[in-house]
C-alpha cells in the first residue's frame, strides 16, 4: 500500500467539511492580522525610507480593526464561531474596543521614544501589532487551546519587546526574566489544562462547565483549577507570582512597559475571569478561598512595597500589583453574585477598562517628563507645577484617579468593585472589602508622594527650562484624560460593561 | 422665573464655580488680577443663584425637599443625580455661599507665599463645588462624590501655600479623611444590598430601612462604617488630630473654610444620613457618640489651654465647639439637632472669623506664638476690637451667634430622646457645662495674652505692623453683622431648621414608645 493509497483512504473516511466563517465577527481579527502582514511588506519594500511612516501606519491598523467592534457592538447579537471555540458577544467585544484602543495610545506613547533611540522600529511594531491581536482573540476564546493559543500570541512578541533595548543589561533582564517567568507559568497552567482535558474530555468550555458541575469538587479538580488559575496570576502579577514586575517594568522600554502594565495585565484577567465564572461554577468552594487570599494578598504587599519605592516605573509597577488585587476581588465572591457571576465580570472588566485609561496617562506623562529630565526618580518631578503645569494637572488627574477619589474615574471602579463584594452579604465579601478600604489609604499615600513632589518640592537641580512634549504624547495624554475624567462624571464605563451574561459556544 | 429655578437653581447655583475654572484654565497665570476677578464674580454668580432660591425657598414647608432635580445619572448602578433644599440644608448652603466670595476678597492681597493666584483660586472654585454639591445632594453616591471632591483642593492647598510643616499636615489630613471615608463607602454599599432597594435616593432608603426587618447588629455596623466616615471629618475625639496639623499649617483662607464649612460636611452627614436613615441603630450608639463628645469639649479646652500658639489654640476650640454640636445630636431629639445645625453655623462664622484675624495677625508679626504677641489693642485697635468681639462670640456670650448653638445643645441633653439613658445625658450636660466656663477661660486668656498689654520690645516699632485694611473690613463685616444678628434672632434659622428636626426627632420619639 502507498502512501497516497492512505491518504486517499483516510479523507473518503473522514470527510473534512470547512467550518462556515462569520467574516463580520472575525473581522476586527482579520483586519488586524492583515493589516500586521501589510506592515511586514512596507518594511519589507521601504527598509529605512519606511521606518517614520510605521508607527502612523500601525496605528490606523488599530483604529481600523475597531470599526467592526463597533458594528458588532450595534448589531448585539452574539456570535459562535469554530464550533463554540470562539464567541463574539459584548464581553469580548468591550476587551477587544480596550485592547485596540489602548494598543493605539501605545503607539502614540512610542512614537517619539522609538524615533529617538536607536532601535528597529519597524519590527517594534509589528511585534507590538501581533501582541495585541492575541489579546483580540483571548477575548472571544472560550476553548483551552484557543485560550493557550491566544495567550502565547500575546506573550511571545512582548518577552522580544520588553528586551528591545538590547544594550542596556537591564532591558536584557527584563526581557530574560519576563520570558522564563513566562513559560514557568505557561507551563503549569497547560498542566492544569491538561487536568482538565482529562476529566472533561473536550477542550471547549461548555463541556467542561457540564462536566465539571457534575463531578462536584475532588482532589484532582481542585488541581486543576488552581493549576489553572496560577498560571494567569503569573501573568497579572499576583502575590505571590508578582516578582517578575518590577525588575521587568523596569528595564523594558517605558511605552512597553505602559502596554505590558495595561493591556497584557488585562488580557491576563481575560483569560481568568472568562475561565473562572463559565467554567468553574461548580467549583467555587475551592476557587473563591483561593481569589480571597489571592487578592487580599496582592492588594496588601502590593501596596506595602510600593510606599518604598523612589522610581516611579517600580512604583506604578508595584501600584499595578496592588491594583491587580483590587481587580481579582470579585472573583473571591462570583458564585454568590448576580447573574450567575457576571457581575463579577462585570466590574471586573470595568476596572480594567478605567484602570487602562488612568495607567496608560500615568506612563505617558513619565515618558513625556522623561525627556527632560533622563531621570525615573521620583525625585525628578520636583518643582513640575512650576515649569509644567499642563504635565502637572494631567498627572494630578491620573494619580488621584488611581488612588479613587472622585470625580475621577477610578472611584467608580473602586465603586463597582467593593459592590460585588458587598452583593455576596457574606462575611468572606465583607471582610474583603474592609481589607480594600484600608488598602485605598496605604495606596493613597505613595499616589500622593508623587503628587507632593510635583506640586510642594522645589525643582531637584534647579533647572526649570519648559518641557517639550511631542504631538503624539500630548494626543496620548488628551485621550487618556478626557477618558478618564469621563468615565469618572458619567456611567458610561459601567454602562458598556453590563453584559448580563459571558456567551459560552456550541 | 420659578420654573427655571425649580430646574436650573440648585445645578447652576453648584457648577457655575466650575465654569469659572473652565475659564481660568485658558487664560495664563501671569493675569492675576483676571484670575481673582473671574474667581469673585463666579463665587458672587453662585451666590446671586442661592440668593434666588432662598428668596424663592416656600418657608412654610422647610421639612419638605425643594426646587428637586432627580435626573438619571449613572444607571447601572442606580445612582441619580437628585439635589433638592430643605430646612436642614439651607442654613448651611446659605453659609458657604457667604464664606468663599468673603474668602476670594480676602485673598485679593493676601494671596499666600509662593503665589500663584490662577492655581489657588482654581482650587477654591473646585472647593465651592464640592461643599455646595454636598450639602445639596440627596443620592448616596452623589454624596460621596461630592464629600470626596474637595479632598483633592484642600490638600493641596495646605500642602502648596501652608507653613513650615505644610507636607505633612497635608498628608494628615488626606489620609485620615479618606480612611473614614472608605469605610463609609463600605457602608453605603452594604446598606445599598442589605435592604436591596434598587435606589440611593436618601428618602427611599430610609423608607426602605423601616419596612424590613434588618437585623439590628447589621445596622449597628453599618452606622459604625459612617460613624469612621463623618466623624472623622467632624472631626470626633479621638480622630482629631489631624484637625490642628491641618488648620496650623493651612493659609489663611485654607484653615477659614475649613473651618467655616469642611468640617459641617462631617455633622451634616449624621443629621442628614446616619440618623434618619438608621434610628435603631443610632440609638445604640448614642451614648457613645455623647460619650466622645464631651471628651471632646473638655478635652479640646484643655487642648486648647496648654496652645503657644494662636491658631492652633483656634483649632482645639474648633474640636470642643464640634463637641457640642455632636452632643446636640447625640441627644437624637429636636431640640438637639436644632441645635446643632445652628452651632455648625454659628460656629462657622465665629471661627471661620477667628481664623481670619489669625491669619491677619500672623501677616503682620510673622508670627503667632502667643507668648511674643500682646498689645494688638495698641498697635492696630480695630483688629484688637475684632479680636475682642469674636472670642466673646466664641465663648457663648448671650446675644451673640456662639450662644444659641451652645446652650441649646447643652440643654437638650438634660432631656434625651426616649431609650436613652436620662441620667447618663444629664452626666454629660453637666461635663458639657463646664466645658462652656473652661472656654471662657482660654479664650479670655488669648485676649489678654494677645491683645491686652503693651507691644513686646520686638514689634513696638515695627512700621509693617497697621490696622485692618479695605480688604479685610469687605471680607470680615458681613460676618460680624451676622454674628449679632443671628445672636438678637435666632428665629432666623430656628424658624428654617425646627421642621425637619421635628421629623427627625418624631422618628426616635416614636422608636422610643
Amino acid at each position: 500500500m502507498t502512501l497516497a493509497f492512505l491518504a486517499q483512504q483516510t479523507i473518503e473516511r473522514i470527510p473534512f467539511d470547512s467550518p462556515t466563517i462569520d467574516w463580520h465577527a472575525f473581522a476586527p481579527e482579520a483586519i488586524l492580522l492583515a493589516w500586521t502582514c501589510l506592515v511586514v511588506v512596507v518594511d519589507m519594500v521601504g527598509l529605512e525610507r519606511a521606518r517614520r511612516f510605521m508607527p502612523g501606519l500601525t496605528g490606523v491598523g488599530f483604529l481600523l480593526a475597531t470599526i467592526p467592534v463597533l458594528t458588532l457592538w450595534n448589531d448585539g447579537a452574539t456570535r459562535s464561531l469554530f464550533e463554540g471555540a470562539y464567541v463574539v458577544d459584548r464581553y469580548a467585544l468591550a476587551l477587544k474596543g480596550l485592547f485596540l484602543i489602548s494598543g493605539y495610545v501605545v503607539v502614540l506613547l512610542s512614537t517619539q521614544y522609538m524615533a529617538d533611540g536607536d532601535y528597529y522600529d519597524s519590527e517594534y511594531y509589528i511585534l507590538l501589532a501581533s501582541s495585541v491581536l492575541g489579546m483580540t482573540v483571548m477575548a472571544s476564546a472560550r476553548d483551552l487551546i484557543t485560550i493557550f493559543v491566544a495567550l502565547e500570541l500575546l506573550s511571545i512578541p512582548a518577552y522580544l519587546l520588553a528586551a528591545w533595548r538590547k544594550r542596556d543589561l537591564k532591558s536584557n533582564e527584563a526581557g530574560l526574566k519576563y520570558m522564563l517567568m513566562g513559560i514557568f507559568a505557561s507551563a503549569i497552567m497547560l498542566y492544569g489544562m491538561s487536568l482538565l482535558y482529562g476529566v472533561a474530555g473536550d477542550t471547549r468550555l461548555s463541556v467542561i462547565a457540564e462536566k465539571l458541575t457534575s463531578e462536584g469538587t475532588k482532589p484532582l479538580l481542585t488541581l486543576a483549577a488552581l493549576f489553572t488559575i496560577i498560571g494567569f496570576a503569573f501573568k497579572v502579577s499576583a502575590v505571590p507570582f508578582h516578582t517578575w514586575a518590577p525588575d521587568t517594568y523596569e528595564g523594558a522600554p517605558t511605552p512597553l512597559t505602559a502596554f505590558l502594565a495595561v493591556a497584557s495585565k488585562a488580557a491576563g484577567f481575560v483569560a481568568m475571569v472568562t475561565i473562572i465564572t463559565t467554567a468553574f461554577p461548580g467549583q467555587a468552594d475551592v476557587v473563591e478561598p483561593f481569589m480571597w487570599v489571592l487578592s487580599a494578598l496582592t492588594m496588601s504587599i502590593g501596596n506595602l512595597i510600593a510606599m518604598r519605592q523612589t522610581n516611579i516605573v517600580r512604583m506604578l509597577a508595584y501600584s499595578g500589583v496592588a491594583q491587580a488585587g483590587y481587580i481579582m476581588a470579585p472573583l473571591a465572591v462570583y458564585s454568590q453574585t448576580g447573574q450567575n457571576g457576571v457581575s463579577a465580570a462585570s466590574a471586573i472588566v470595568n476596572y480594567l477598562i478605567i484602570y487602562s485609561a488612568m495607567n496608560l496617562g500615568a506612563f505617558a506623562v513619565v515618558i513625556a517628563a522623561a525627556r527632560k529630565t533622563r531621570s525615573g526618580e521620583i525625585s525628578s518631578f520636583g518643582g513640575m507645577l512650576n515649569y509644567a503645569p499642563g504635565l502637572t494637572t494631567a498627572m494630578t488627574v491620573f494619580l488621584f484617579s488611581l488612588a479613587g477619589i472622585p470625580p475621577m474615574g477610578g472611584w467608580l471602579a473602586k465603586w463597582q468593585v467593593f459592590s460585588v463584594l458587598l452583593q455576596s452579604e457574606s462575611t468572606w465579601g465583607t471582610t474583603l472589602a474592609l481589607v480594600a478600604a484600608v488598602n485605598t489609604v496605604l495606596a493613597a499615600f505613595y499616589y500622593l508622594n508623587v503628587a507632593k513632589q510635583m506640586w510642594f518640592m522645589p525643582a531637584p537641580d534647579g533647572d526649570t527650562s519648559r518641557v517639550r512634549v511631542p504631538p503624539s504624547l500630548v494626543a496620548a495624554l488628551a485621550i487618556t484624560v478626557i477618558a478618564t475624567l469621563l468615565s469618572g462624571v458619567t456611567g458610561l464605563v459601567p454602562d458598556i460593561t453590563d453584559f448580563g451574561s459571558i456567551a459560552l459556544g456550541r | 422665573m420659578t420654573d427655571f429655578l425649580n430646574d436650573w437653581g440648585i445645578a447652576l447655583m453648584v457648577f457655575l464655580p466650575l465654569v469659572g475654572v473652565a475659564i481660568m484654565m485658558v487664560i495664563p497665570g501671569q493675569e492675576e488680577e483676571t484670575h481673582k476677578l473671574i474667581a469673585l464674580v463666579t463665587s458672587l454668580g453662585s451666590a446671586v443663584m442661592g440668593v434666588l432660591l432662598l428668596q424663592n425657598f416656600d418657608y412654610d414647608r422647610t421639612k419638605d425637599l425643594q426646587f428637586l432635580v432627580d435626573q438619571r445619572w449613572i444607571e447601572v448602578i442606580n445612582a441619580r443625580f437628585t439635589v433638592g433644599l430643605d430646612g436642614i440644608s439651607l442654613p448651611l448652603v446659605a453659609l458657604t455661599l457667604l464664606v468663599t466670595p468673603l474668602v476670594i476678597i480676602y485673598s485679593w492681597n493676601h494671596i499666600p507665599d509662593p503665589g500663584n493666584a490662577k492655581a489657588f483660586l482654581i482650587l477654591m472654585l473646585v472647593l465651592h463645588t464640592g461643599m455646595l454639591g454636598t450639602f445639596v445632594a440627596q443620592d448616596l453616591v452623589l454624596f460621596f462624590v461630592f464629600f470626596e471632591v474637595v479632598l483633592l483642593p484642600m490638600y493641596f492647598m495646605i500642602g502648596v501655600w501652608g507653613g513650615e510643616n505644610r507636607l505633612y499636615a497635608a498628608i494628615k489630613f488626606f489620609l485620615y479623611t479618606l480612611f473614614g471615608s472608605a469605610f463609609m463607602l463600605v457602608a453605603f454599599l452594604a446598606l445599598y444590598w442589605v435592604t436591596g432597594s434598587q435606589t440611593f435616593n436618601l428618602q427611599d432608603l430610609a423608607a426602605e430601612v423601616a419596612s424590613r426587618d434588618i437585623p439590628l447588629r447589621t445596622q449597628v455596623l453599618i452606622f459604625g462604617g459612617m460613624f469612621l466616615g463623618f466623624g472623622i471629618k467632624v472631626p470626633m475625639f479621638p480622630f482629631h488630630t489631624w484637625l490642628p496639623d491641618a488648620h496650623t499649617q493651612a493659609p489663611t483662607q485654607g484653615s477659614v473654610i475649613l473651618a467655616a464649612v469642611l468640617l459641617k460636611l462631617g455633622t451634616y452627614g449624621f443629621v442628614r444620613i446616619a440618623l434618619p436613615i438608621l434610628p435603631e441603630a443610632a440609638v445604640e450608639w448614642a451614648p457613645w457618640i455623647g460619650l466622645l463628645a464631651v471628651i471632646g469639649i473638655i478635652y479640646g479646652a484643655l487642648g486648647c489651654l496648654a496652645q503657644t500658639d494662636m491658631k492652633r489654640l483656634i483649632a482645639f476650640s474648633s474640636v470642643a465647639h464640634m463637641g457640642y454640636v455632636m452632643l446636640g445630636i447625640a441627644t437624637l431629639t429636636n431640640f438637639g439637632i436644632n441645635a446643632a445645625i445652628f452651632g455648625m453655623v454659628a460656629h462657622g462664622l465665629i471661627t471661620g472669623m477667628l481664623f481670619f484675624i489669625a491669619g491677619s495677625v500672623k501677616e503682620r508679626y510673622h508670627t503667632l506664638e502667643i507668648k511674643r504677641l500682646g498689645g494688638l489693642l495698641v498697635q492696630a485697635p480695630h483688629m484688637g476690637w475684632i479680636l475682642g468681639f469674636t472670642s466673646m462670640a466664641s465663648l457663648g456670650l448671650p446675644g451673640l451667634a456662639g450662644f444659641w448653638g451652645e446652650f441649646p445643645a447643652i440643654l437638650a441633653a438634660y432631656n434625651p430622646a426616649p431609650g436613652l439613658s436620662v441620667s447618663l445625658f444629664r452626666t454629660y450636660m453637666v461635663i458639657a457645662a463646664v466645658g462652656t466656663v473652661l472656654a471662657a477661660a482660654y479664650l479670655l486668656w488669648l485676649l489678654q495674652r494677645t491683645a491686652f498689654g503693651t507691644p513686646s520690645e520686638e514689634f513696638a516699632h515695627d512700621d509693617h505692623i497697621h490696622d485692618t485694611v479695605f480688604t479685610e473690613w469687605v471680607a470680615w463685616v458681613p460676618m460680624l453683622i451676622l454674628i449679632v444678628v443671628l445672636g438678637f434672632i435666632p428665629s432666623l434659622i430656628f424658624d428654617v431648621t425646627n421642621a425637619p428636626a421635628t421629623v427627625v426627632g418624631d422618628v426616635f420619639e416614636a422608636l422610643g414608645r
